[in-house]
């Protein structure tokens, strides 16, 4: 399957990437595609994420094409 | 309606505005929410602030807040505006407005709005003070008091 994977704020920062994408033979869950994508071993406490633009937990199971993205607890208003 | 503005804005004037279009004479009551930039955060200066949100998301995590306002009480109508990009003290940031044919849907109407916007909508804050750069790691949660 092949994922988009975007990072925003301190996370893109902390990878050093906005936009990439990863590809796998086997099912990934979000986290599983975290550490494939970002480079980094594990996923800062807070770390929101959102599969299509909507939030999801981390165990949840990705399917091919999604949008994953990953960003810290939000800070607008 | 939802919009995200790159410059600044006068929350009073689109208020004014956006209240032409509603039907006259069916509301009762707006309450609005204005929050502006501040020159100070957590004991230091703070000079310019960035914005920064998640393009598709944003927008559409603002029009889910408004829908499920629309929901949960009778409104005739709710606003959202919030800058995104540089901003400089002062600025206004975000303006919220609900209007209703009573004051007790638009007061509460209003409140859910910006707590919602507040801590799920994605955006970040990356401030520039005197002692660097840095992102704001969390909004302050809301108060019971008044609500």
């Amino acid at each position: 399957m092949n994922i988009t994977v975007k990072f925003f704020a301190s996370l893109r920062e902390q990878t050093g990437k906005s936009d990439t994408s990863i590809s796998s033979s086997e099912a990934l869950t979000v986290s599983q595609a975290w550490q494939q994508a970002s480079g980094l071993d594990e996923m800062p406490e807070n770390t929101l994420c959102a599969i299509n633009m909507e939030y999801v937990s981390s165990d949840t199971p990705l399917t091919d094409g999604d949008e994953l993205a990953f960003f810290p607890p939000v800070t607008g208003g | 309606m939802i919009e995200l503005r790159d410059s600044e804005f006068d929350p009073l004037y689109e208020l004014a505005e956006f209240q032409k279009t509603l039907s006259h004479g069916k509301y009762g009551a707006c309450c609005n929410f204005i929050g502006s930039m501040r020159d100070f955060n957590e004991g230091d200066d703070v000079s310019q602030m960035t914005l920064e949100h998640y393009p598709g998301m944003t927008e559409k995590f603002l029009q889910k807040i408004c829908d499920e306002a629309n929901e949960k009480w009778p409104l005739l109508d709710c606003l959202i505006i919030h800058r995104v990009g540089d901003i400089n003290p002062n600025d206004s940031i975000v303006l919220t407005a609900a209007w209703s044919a009573h004051r007790d849907a638009s007061f509460a109407a209003c409140r859910y709005l910006i707590e919602e916007l507040k801590h799920r909508a994605p955006f970040w804050k990356k401030e520039n003070t005197t002692e660097g750069e840095r992102w704001v790691s969390e909004n302050t949660k809301a108060s019971d008091e008044g609500v």
